[in-house]
C-alpha cells in the first residue's frame, strides 16, 4: 500500500514538474524546418543503369497478392537488365519487416520496394537505407513519406468510385434502381470512394439512374448477406448493386446466386478473381474490377530502377518510362498512380490467380 | 506395490522417492548439462565463424549492432523466463503483456500525459499483469501454463479494447533516438541488458534465493518443507516475469517508434525457445543463464546470417525448430542412454 502510494506520488509529480508530451513533440515538428525530400537533381535523359539490385518486400511472403505483384516486379528487372528478388517475413506483423530491411542494406541493394505493415515502424529502417544510398520505393500500402522517395499507389480513390459507377451503369443500361453495399458506415477509403459515385451520378448520363440506399454490411459475410437478402426484399425492381468491398460483393454474389435475381440484377464492385470467379462463370456477375497488382509490382519495379539510375528523384511533376506500362508522371507527395483500375469478366478473369 | 508400502504415510513416502529420483537425475545430468552449455556456446562460435566467412555483410559493425538490438525484447524477457523455468513454471503471457503495456503507452500519450509519466505507469501495468498470473498460480493452485495461457488472450484482447488498430507514432525523437542509440557497435540497449543480466545471473546463481528456486523448481514439497516459502516466491516471479515484459514494450515501442496493441505478437515463443536451448529444464530445477544469454545470441545469429544469405523465411522457421527439438530432446535423450547403461538405477526412474 505505502510503495504504491509512493509510486503513484512519484508519477503525480512527474506530471506536474512537466516532460515530454504529445503536444511537445507536435510543437516541436511543426516548427521544425521542413527537409527537403532529395537535394540531387534528376536527369530525365539517363539511362537505366545495369545490374540494378532490386529487392520487394511485401507485407508478408507465400500471399498469393503479393506473389502476383512481385513476380511482375521481377518481370520487369528481367526486362531492364537488374535483378529482383522477393524476401519478407510469413507473418504480416508490424516490426518483422525491419530486420529484413537491415539485412537488405548489407546486401547492398539498389532499391527496395516494400509495402509496409505498419507506416512508421518500418521508417527508421528505411531512413538508415536511404543514407546509405538504397532508393526506397512503397507499393501498395504507402509508409510515412519520409520513408521512401516515391509511392506507387495502386489506383486514385476518383478512379475507383468513378470506374464502378460506370462499369454497373454499362451493365443496367444506365436505367434502373441501384444500391450500395458498404463496408461499415465509418470505413474511410468506403465512404470516400461513395462520395466520388455520388458525384458521378450527378452527370447526365446517368438521370435515369437513382442511388436508393446505401447498406452497411460491416464487413462481415453475414451481416452482408442478410443486408443483400433486405435490399432486394425493399426494392425487388432494383437493377444493380455496387459493392466496394471485397466480403461485401463475395456475401452478395452467393445470395444472388441462389436466387431468382441471379443474372436480372447486376453485381459489380471490388473484389479478387479467385473469390468471384465462380459467380463470373455461373452469370451472377457480369464484370468487377481491382487493380492488377502484376502491373502494380512492374511499375514500383521500374520506378526504383528510374530513381536508382537517377533519371527521377521523387519530385513532383518528373517523368519516367515504365517498361509496357508506358509513361508515368509523379504527382504530389511523391505519389504514382498506376492507373484506372483492371475489369475482370468472362474473358480474362481466368489469367489471373489471387 | 505391495500393500505394506501402500500402508506407509504417502507424503514422506513421495518425498523420499522423488528426492531420491531427483538426486538420481541431477547426478546424471549435471555433466550432460554442462557440456549442453559447452554445445551451445560451440554452435554459437561455429556459426558466427561461417556467418563471418560465407555471408556477405553480416561481419561489419552496423549488422552486429543491429543483430544484437534486435534481440533486446527478446533477452529481457528471457531472463526473468529463464528463472520462472527454473522454478518450474511457465509465463506464457509475456508478449501479451508487452502488446498491453504498449497500448496504455499509445493510449496515455494520446491523452496527453508527458511521456516521463506514462513509462512507470506502464512498467506498474506489466507488474499488475505479473502478480494477477501470480495470484492465480499461488493462491488457487492453478497450473501456471493454464493461467497464462489464458492470460496470454485476456492481456492481448485488453490491449485491443484500449487501442484497437490504431497505431501511435508521434512520440518523443529523444526516446526513440535513445532506443536505437549505440556505443560504438554496441547498441545502448545492450548495455541495458547486460545490466539486468548480471542482476538476473547473481540472484540466480549466487544467492540463497537463487537455491530456493533451484529447490523449488526440482522438488516443490521437499522445499516446502525445507522452510522454502514457495507461494511467495512464485508469486513475485511473475510479478518480476510482468514488469521485465514491460520493460522490453518500452525498448520495443520506441524502437520500433511505434505503439500498437499487436506489438510483439508471438514473441513469447521466441523467448521460450531461447530459454530451453540456453539449457533451462523445462521440468524445473536445473538451468543456468549464461547459457540462456548465448541461446538468444546463437538464435539471433542464425536468423540474421540466414536472411543475409537469402534463405526462404519458411527455410529458417524450420532451422529454428529444429534446434529447439534438438534442445529439448538431447538431454532428455542422454538420460535415457545413461538410464539404459546403469543397471542400478533399474525401475528407479521417475
Amino acid at each position: 500500500m505505502r510503495h504504491t502510494a509512493l509510486l503513484a506520488g512519484l508519477v503525480l509529480m512527474t506530471a506536474a514538474c512537466g516532460g515530454t508530451t504529445r503536444t511537445d513533440v507536435q510543437q516541436q515538428q511543426s516548427s521544425a524546418p521542413a527537409t527537403a525530400a532529395s537535394s540531387a537533381a534528376a536527369n530525365p535523359n539517363a539511362p537505366l543503369k545495369q545490374g540494378l539490385k532490386i529487392a520487394f518486400l511485401p507485407k508478408q511472403v507465400n500471399n498469393p497478392y503479393f506473389t502476383i505483384a512481385d513476380n511482375g516486379g521481377v518481370e520487369a528487372a528481367k526486362e531492364f537488365g537488374g535483378e529482383g528478388k522477393e524476401v519478407g517475413p510469413s507473418e504480416a506483423s508490424a516490426s518483422s519487416q525491419v530486420s529484413y530491411i537491415n539485412t537488405l542494406i548489407q546486401q547492398k541493394q539498389d532499391a527496395i520496394v516494400i509495402s509496409a505493415n505498419d507506416p512508421n515502424a518500418v521508417v527508421p529502417a528505411l531512413k538508415q537505407a536511404r543514407a546509405a544510398g538504397i532508393k526506397v520505393v512503397s507499393y501498395d500500402s504507402d509508409t510515412a513519406p519520409e520513408g521512401r522517395d516515391v509511392f506507387v499507389n495502386q489506383a486514385s480513390p476518383e478512379d475507383l468510385g468513378r470506374t464502378e459507377v460506370q462499369l454497373l451503369a454499362e451493365q443496367i443500361g444506365h436505367k434502373g434502381k441501384i444500391a450500395i453495399l458498404s463496408a461499415t458506415p465509418n470505413a474511410t477509403n468506403q465512404n470516400t470512394w461513395i462520395e466520388f459515385m455520388k458525384d458521378e451520378l450527378k452527370k447526365p448520363e446517368y438521370k435515369d439512374m437513382e442511388l436508393v440506399k446505401v447498406a452497411y454490411g460491416n464487413d462481415d459475410d453475414q451481416k452482408s448477406f442478410t443486408e443483400t437478402q433486405g435490399l432486394l426484399r425493399s426494392y425487388p425492381d432494383l437493377a444493380g448493386i455496387i459493392s466496394p468491398t471485397t466480403v461485401g460483393i463475395a456475401a452478395a454474389a452467393r445470395y444472388l446466386s441462389d436466387s431468382p435475381y441471379k443474372g436480372k440484377v447486376k453485381l459489380t464492385g471490388l473484389g479478387t478473381p479467385n473469390q468471384l470467379r465462380k459467380f463470373v462463370k455461373d452469370g451472377t456477375i457480369d464484370g468487377f474490377e481491382l487493380w492488377n497488382p502484376a502491373d502494380l509490382g512492374y511499375l514500383a519495379s521500374y520506378a526504383g530502377a528510374a530513381l536508382a539510375s537517377g533519371q527521377i528523384t521523387g519530385a513532383e511533376g518528373e517523368k519516367f518510362k515504365a517498361g509496357k506500362l508506358g509513361e508515368y508522371t509523379i504527382g504530389a507527395k511523391g505519389e504514382v498512380l498506376l492507373g484506372k483500375p483492371t475489369v475482370f469478366n468472362k474473358d480474362n478473369i481466368d489469367d489471373f490467380d489471387f | 506395490m505391495t500393500t505394506d508400502r501402500l500402508r506407509q504415510s504417502a507424503t514422506t513416502d513421495r518425498l523420499r522417492q522423488s528426492a531420491t529420483t531427483d538426486r538420481l537425475r541431477q547426478s546424471a545430468t549435471t555433466d550432460l548439462f554442462r557440456r549442453w552449455e559447452t554445445l551451445i556456446l560451440a554452435l554459437l562460435v561455429g556459426v558466427v565463424v561461417w556467418a563471418s566467412l560465407g555471408v556477405d555483410g553480416f561481419a561489419n559493425g552496423s549488422n552486429v549492432s543491429f543483430l544484437l538490438l534486435d534481440t533486446t525484447e527478446i533477452a529481457l524477457m528471457a531472463l526473468t523466463m529463464t528463472l520462472v523455468i527454473v522454478a518450474a513454471e511457465i509465463d506464457l503471457s509475456v508478449a501479451s503483456t508487452l502488446g498491453l503495456s504498449c497500448a496504455v503507452l499509445g493510449w496515455l500519450w494520446n491523452s496527453g500525459l508527458p511521456i516521463e509519466a506514462i513509462m512507470p505507469i506502464c512498467l506498474l501495468v506489466g507488474a499488475l499483469c505479473g502478480a494477477f498470473n501470480g495470484l492465480l498460480v499461488t493462491r488457487l493452485g492453478l497450473p501456471s501454463l493454464a493461467v497464462t495461457i489464458g492470460t496470454f488472450a485476456l492481456f492481448r484482447g485488453l490491449a485491443y479494447v484500449m487501442l484497437g488498430d490504431q497505431a501511435v507514432a508521434d512520440l518523443p525523437p529523444a526516446y526513440t533516438s535513445l532506443a536505437t542509440a549505440s556505443i560504438g557497435p554496441i547498441p545502448l540497449m545492450t548495455v541495458l541488458v547486460a545490466l539486468l543480466a548480471a542482476v538476473a545471473a547473481v540472484v540466480l546463481h549466487a544467492t540463497g534465493l537463487g537455491r530456493s528456486i533451484f529447490a523449488l523448481g526440482s522438488n516443490e514439497e521437499a522445499a516446502y518443507f525445507s522452510g522454502i516459502r514457495v507461494k511467495r516466491i512464485k508469486f513475485w516471479l511473475f510479478v518480476a516475469s510482468g514488469v521485465m515484459a514491460s520493460l522490453a514494450s518500452l525498448v520495443y515501442t520506441f524502437r520500433y517508434a511505434s505503439a500498437r496493441a499487436d506489438n510483439g505478437v508471438g514473441l513469447e515463443l521466441a523467448v521460450v525457445a531461447a530459454v530451453l536451448l540456453g539449457g533451462v529444464s523445462i521440468f524445473g530445477g536445473r538451468g543456468s543463464l549464461p547459457g540462456v544469454l548465448m541461446a538468444v545470441l546463437l538464435l539471433g545469429v542464425v536468423r540474421n546470417a540466414l536472411i543475409l544469405a537469402d534463405v526462404a523465411n519458411e527455410v529458417l522457421n524450420f532451422v529454428t525448430g529444429l534446434l529447439l527439438v534438438a534442445s529439448v530432446l538431447a538431454p532428455n535423450l542422454g538420460a535415457v542412454w545413461r538410464r539404459r547403461t546403469s543397471p542400478q538405477m533399474e525401475g528407479k526412474s521417475p
